[in-house]
This record gives structure tokens, C-alpha cells and sequence, in this order.
């Protein structure tokens, strides 16, 4: 039984945080939403100075939305989001189930995995992009001349793999959290039961493993849906082929365009809610399910 | 347990606050009374020749012990340089008294007010880089570095280095059947700046221009035509090396170093490392720099460089101007000049029997600078140079004819200009 007292106290205790929350998020979030809608630096005057001051732009900003160069850069994103989520979600439960099998140098081996994950993604963009030059190492190894870090097709295949390389270790890492919590008994009676393997990978792994499973695609796909980085180091700002949201926002902000820029940015995140709330609803992702029991328990109580 | 908790609400608290300081620039520490515009500076200058620059600013600083100067480094890239400048412009901040801005520059700061006008004496100074430093015929910055494209040749291949492009064609045709693995020419062609400044090099060297004197496109001209198709048909007969669209300065002067190219095209500093004897470049003593080569005789470069401009938010505009002015002192160039490899506006130099023993390029440096054309000064800037970079960087990968990418390049420049 909580008195109420207690809740104020928490309350209290938490309004520093509440504050800063307020300053850092929906302080810019609204500024930026307002910037949108405003007109500033783009007329001069008879002398060739530009005429100081903003107009109300209405809805011109969010113009280019419809345009070529947004629906271009939403359709990379999409792409570059759903291929590397799928391919990092399958190759980072192999390397947890790897991980949890090792048993003989279990510790150098999960180093190992985690080591991509650890290399900042400007580091990593650079690295890739070494390795993808013309002279580079992927084309050696491959015996082709393809130019990856030009414009074009195998541009995106760059990205996708870069991108893959560095963070299916962090799904493996949240899926060998989530396995490490299935008792062992589980396993033991389906092995007296005569299971196969992989249907004690369906079976029993897979549901287990699911709520950790699904955070790490949840997180995956908000980094993944305003991902900048990586497809700016490895193949440039303004490459069509792998153009995303955010670096379409970032360019417009580097050449003075902020009423667009913010447009852009308020569909960005716009869209970035509606996947969260989608997958939150209709994959079952209850993220806060943990909460929820226990007030309900605390209400049967 | 509960004074933990405090503690942490207030760690938190000034969490907060800091982020939003830190979004603010801090206020200059000006005294209140009128001091007259005088008083101690800061200038914002960038990475390169970064100690050089020190050593003037040393010896201005022991002349004017009242009026000291600090130097604050700028980003590295050019368009971070940019954004942070910006940056302090549009939120009025007199963190820098003095800037260094790019040539290209100077309208945009100029037409948004964020810089002085200045009353210098700019005689002396080779006359194209002065005009990179004004803006509707107003000067409001100083040259104080300049540079411009030269054609980095293998003397040991090349008696002659080509005037034309036709020329070059020739020698290559000559030349590369007997070397393996050799390409002809190549510049800065991936989508960047760079791109802008080669593909405005190619047209000036066909003897057109990308905006005319009032300003206007001439995209669709015939020298600009003749320009994209050297460039296009380059790529496509091989030529040029078809990675060069990936080249930005470095990766092609790493591939002229380690033998692979005949014809570069790269500014001054590229000299002294591809001069290095540790190993790291295979043509030491084995090339020499001219002129870039045109469609009927030599070619115009595009002209480069650095300016020095006073922030019009500078509390202490005397002073700063008074630094401008000794900065650009015959002087103190040439005392940079004697340490540093970064050319410098002031024609006398070029002259120097001094400098040109050390720097051999020189002579072959004045006559580029000379000849080099600034690219468009447009307000927008921005737009402009990333309207040139689209249709040039379909030029040179071919995803669009020639015809169609100029007159596309023709249409989108002009609402940017007006």
C-alpha cells in the first residue's frame, strides 16, 4: 500500500527529469514544427541584401514532400530499413545461438562478434569505404572493377552490407540476453519428449526468445529509419542511390533551408512514430508489459 | 538516500542548462564603455598552415599587446567551416572578430550583411583574387591564400607538356600503349565541390563561362557544350579512368604518386608530397606542374583560395580591420610564403628568386592564377554549386546526354541567380 504522500515525493523527484526532457526534446520538436511553417533569407533587396526577417510560409515547405527527390530518399530509407533489419535479425540469432553454444572461448568469441558494434559508424563508414575503393580490397577479393562508392546499384549493396556487418551484433547481443533467461528444464523435457532439433528451435527457442527479440527490432528499426552516417561516409552526400531522409534534411539545413529542412524533419518523424506504433500494435511488442503486470497485480492486491 | 536523489535532480538540472548554454554562443567578454572599436580579437581560421598562420599572429600580437589576438581553428571540411560560421551569424555572435572565408564565400556573407565592407589597399595583389573578395563591385574580404588546377605531368614519359586537350590525346595515344596499367588524365570528379571546380575549369578552358557578365547561365552555350562532351567522351573512351568519378583531391593524387596516371589535374599543394622521397610517392623528380591544357590553347582554371573578412558582429571592427590589413601586409606574406607551401595572392612573390628556388612551381603557378576564373558568385551558393554538381556528376557518369544535362543544368540555375 503506497500512501500519497510517496507519489508526490516521486513526482517531485522526477520533475528534474520531466524538465529536461521538456528543454531537450519538446523544446526543438516544436521550434522545428514552427520553423516549418516560416519563410526566411531567400528575397534581396534592390542593393543585393538579403531582406532580414521571416514570413509565413503556410504549407509551401512541405511542398517537396510530394517531390521527387523526398519520395526518392523515403523509398532508400524504407529499403535500406526493412533489408538490413531482415538480414541482421537472421544473422544475429545465429550468432547468439553461436554464442550460447561456445563453450571454450565463449568470452573471446562474444569480444569478438561485439567488436563491430563497439567501432563508431564514422569509423566504420571509413573503413568500408576503403575496403569498397576502386583499388580496394572487395573488388581483389572479388576479381570485379565495380565502382561501389559511385553512384548507382551497387552503391546501396555497399551500404546494406556495411550496415549489416556492424549491427547484427547488436540484435545477437539483445537475443543472447533474451536466451539466457530460458531455464535449461525447458530443453531438458524436450529432449525426453523426442523433439527435433529445430523444432525446439520453433518451438521453444523462438516464443522464448520473442520480447527480447522484438526490442532489438524495434530499436533496430528507429536507428535504422533515420540512419545518416553510414551511406554519407561510404558514398557521399546527394548520391541519389542512397539518399536517406535524413541526409536529404541534413543537406537542406547545410545550404540555409530551414523551413524545408524542417518540413522534411517533421515527416521524418512523423513516419518514424507511425512504424513504432504499427509494430508496437500489431506485432504485440509490449514493451511495457512488465508495468502493467504489476499494477494489475497490485489492484488484485 | 534522499540527498542522493537531490543530488542527482541536480545534476540533471544542469544537464539541461548546459545543453541549452552550449546552443547559445558565449557572450564576448566586452567591457561596458565605449572602447572605440579597439580591444582584443579573435580570429577563426582554418586547420591548414595552421602554424604558419600562428607565427603572424605571434608578431601581430607583439605589436599590439592591448589589442591581442586568439586563434580559434575552424572545422577541417569546407562545408562544416561554412555551417559554423553560419552559425554564428545568424545568432549575432561576436565570437569571431575575424574570419577566414572560402573565395566562393563571399557574396552569401556579404548580401546577408554578416561581414564588414572593407577600405584596403588591395594594389599588389594579383587582380583575379580580389575580385573573389568582393561583392557588387564592393570589397569586403582580403585574399590571403589563392590557388588554382595545374596539370601535374611525368616529366619521364612527357617532353612537352600539351597546351590543348587535343594535344594531350596525342602524347597519351603515344605514350600508354608501352605503360601497363596507366590511365591519361584525370581530375576531382565524385560528387562534390571539387566537381563544381572542374567542370567550371573545363567550360572556362573552352573559352566560355558559366554565368556570363550579367550574371546569366550560358549553359547551353557552345564552349560549354564542347566542355561536357571532352569530359563525357573521356569517361567513355576510357581516357579517363572510369574510378575517377570516386576521386575527390586525395585519391587521385595518391593514384598519380603511385604511377597509374600520366595527366593530373590537382591544385599546389599536391607538389610537395608527390616530391616525397620516403617511398610514399613512385614519381619523386619524375614530374613537373603547367598550365592546365584548353580546347584551343592553354586553359583557365578555377580560382580558389582563402579571404579574410570582418565579422559585422565584431565588437572591435578597428582592430579587426587593423589585422586584416597587417595579415595581408606585403610583409607578412612573405614571411608566410617562406614557410608554408600555400600560394599566396601577392603578385611580388611570384617574383621572388627566393621563394621560386624553394617553390619551382611559381612561375607556372602566376600564369594559372592569372588566367584562373572565380566560379559564379551567386548569393545562394549553396543551390548553385549543387545544381552544377547534379547535372555535371550525369555528364561524367553518363546517365544523361550531354544535351539534356546542360539545358536541365540551364533551367534549374536560373530562379537560383535572380
Amino acid at each position: 500500500m503506497r500512501s500519497r504522500g510517496e507519489g508526490r515525493a516521486a513526482a517531485l523527484m522526477l520533475s528534474p527529469t520531466f524538465l529536461v526532457l521538456a528543454l531537450v526534446v519538446l523544446y526543438p520538436l516544436l521550434s522545428a514544427l514552427r520553423e516549418s511553417f516560416y519563410d526566411s533569407g531567400q528575397r534581396l533587396d534592390a542593393d543585393g541584401f538579403v531582406v532580414e526577417g521571416e514570413w509565413f510560409a503556410g504549407l509551401a515547405n512541405y511542398a517537396g514532400v510530394t517531390g521527387e527527390r523526398f519520395l526518392n530518399a523515403a523509398a532508400n530509407t524504407t529499403l535500406f530499413t526493412v533489408v538490413t533489419v531482415a538480414v541482421e535479425v537472421v544473422l544475429g540469432v545465429a550468432m547468439a545461438l553461436v554464442m550460447r553454444r561456445a563453450l571454450r572461448g565463449r568470452a573471446f568469441l562474444r569480444a569478438g562478434i561485439l567488436v563491430p558494434w563497439a567501432v563508431p559508424t564514422a569509423v566504420a563508414g571509413l573503413m568500408w569505404k576503403w575496403i569498397f575503393q576502386a583499388d580496394g580490397v572487395a573488388n581483389a577479393l572479388l576479381g570485379t572493377e565495380i565502382l561501389w562508392t559511385a553512384d548507382g546499384p551497387w552503391a546501396k549493396l555497399a551500404v546494406v552490407v556495411a550496415d549489416v556487418w556492424k549491427t547484427a551484433p547488436f540484435v545477437g547481443l539483445l537475443v543472447l540476453a533474451g536466451l539466457q533467461i530460458i531455464p535449461a528444464d525447458v530443453y531438458e523435457a524436450a529432449r525426453v519428449d523426442g523433439a527435433a532439433r529445430w523444432q525446439t528451435f520453433w518451438r521453444i527457442t523462438l516464443p522464448l526468445v520473442r520480447p527480447a527479440l522484438l526490442v532489438a527490432v524495434l530499436f533496430r528499426l528507429m536507428d535504422a529509419l533515420r540512419v545518416f552516417d553510414l551511406p554519407y561516409v561510404l558514398v557521399g552526400p546527394r548520391k541519389q542511390s542512397v539518399e536517406t531522409l535524413s541526409g536529404l534534411i541534413w543537406d537542406e539545413a547545410t545550404r540555409v533551408h530551414y523551413g524545408p529542412a524542417s518540413a522534411y524533419g517533421t515527416a521524418l518523424f512523423l513516419y518514424i512514430a507511425v512504424i513504432a506504433f504499427a509494430f508496437v500494435k500489431l506485432l504485440g511488442a509490449d514493451l511495457l508489459s512488465d508495468v502493467r503486470q504489476r499494477k494489475e497485480a497490485r489492484n488484485v492486491a | 538516500m534522499r540527498a542522493l536523489h537531490l543530488l542527482a535532480g541536480a545534476a540533471a538540472l544542469c544537464l539541461g542548462t548546459a545543453a541549452c548554454g552550449s546552443s547559445a554562443p558565449a557572450p564576448a567578454a566586452a567591457p561596458a564603455q565605449d572602447d572605440g572599436g579597439r580591444g582584443p580579437i579573435t580570429f577563426l581560421g582554418g586547420k591548414f598552415e595552421a602554424e604558419s598562420v600562428q607565427k603572424i599572429v605571434d608578431a601581430w600580437n607583439a605589436a599590439h599587446p592591448q589589442e591581442k589576438a586568439t586563434v580559434n581553428l575552424l572545422p577541417e571540411a569546407a562545408d562544416e567551416q561554412r555551417r559554423k560560421l553560419i552559425q554564428n551569424a545568424e545568432t549575432k555572435s561576436g565570437a569571431g572578430d575575424v574570419m577566414l572565408l572560402d573565395a566562393v564565400w563571399t557574396s552569401e556573407f556579404a548580401a546577408n550583411r554578416w561581414v564588414s565592407e572593407l577600405d584596403l589597399d588591395t594594389s599588389g595583389f594579383l587582380p583575379t583574387t580580389v575580385e573573389t573578395g568582393k561583392y557588387r563591385g564592393k570589397l569586403y574580404a582580403m585574399p590571403v591564400f589563392t590557388g588554382t588546377g595545374l596539370l601535374y605531368y611525368r616529366t619521364d614519359l612527357v617532353k612537352q607538356p600539351p597546351r590543348t586537350w587535343a594535344e594531350m590525346k596525342k602524347i597519351c595515344d603515344e605514350v600508354l600503349p608501352e605503360q601497363k596499367g596507366m590511365s591519361c588524365y584525370a581530375g576531382q570528379f565524385d560528387k562534390y565541390e571539387g566537381l563544381t571546380v572542374n567542370f567550371s575549369e573545363a567550360v572556362a578552358s573552352a573559352g566560355g563561362q558559366l554565368l556570363d557578365a550579367s550574371g546569366q547561365p550560358q549553359l547551353t552555350s557552345e564552349p560549354a557544350k564542347q566542355a561536357a562532351r571532352f569530359l563525357a567522351d573521356g569517361f567513355r573512351s576510357g581516357m579517363i579512368p572510369k574510378e575517377a568519378v570516386t576521386y575527390k583531391e586525395e585519391e587521385g593524387r595518391v593514384a598519380f604518386q603511385e604511377g597509374k596516371l600520366l595527366f593530373y589535374r590537382n591544385w599546389a599543394y599536391g607538389y610537395e608530397a608527390a616530391q616525397k622521397t620516403d617511398g610514399s610517392s613512385k614519381v619523386a623528380g619524375k614530374f613537373d606542374v603547367a598550365p592546365i591544357p584548353g580546347l584551343n590553347g592553354p586553359g583557365a582554371g578555377t580560382l580558389g583560395g582563402n579571404n579574410l573578412a570582418v565579422s559585422a558582429f565584431s565588437k572591435h571592427q578597428r582592430t579587426a580591420k587593423d589585422f586584416v590589413a597587417f595579415m595581408t601586409s606585403a610583409a607578412q606574406i612573405r614571411a608566410f610564403a617562406l614557410t608554408s607551401s600555400m600560394p599566396v595572392p601577392l603578385a611580388a612573390i611570384y617574383e621572388d628568386p627566393d621563394l621560386i628556388k624553394k617553390y619551382p612551381y611559381l612561375p607556372a603557378l602566376k600564369e594559372a592564377v592569372l588566367a584562373a576564373r572565380p566560379r559564379p558568385a551567386a548569393v545562394r551558393y549553396g543551390d548553385v554549386t549543387a545544381a552544377i554538381q547534379e547535372s555535371a556528376y550525369a555528364i561524367v557518369t553518363g546517365a544523361k546526354p550531354v544535351d539534356q544535362a546542360l539545358s536541365e543544368l540551364q533551367s534549374a540555375l536560373g530562379p537560383l541567380l535572380k
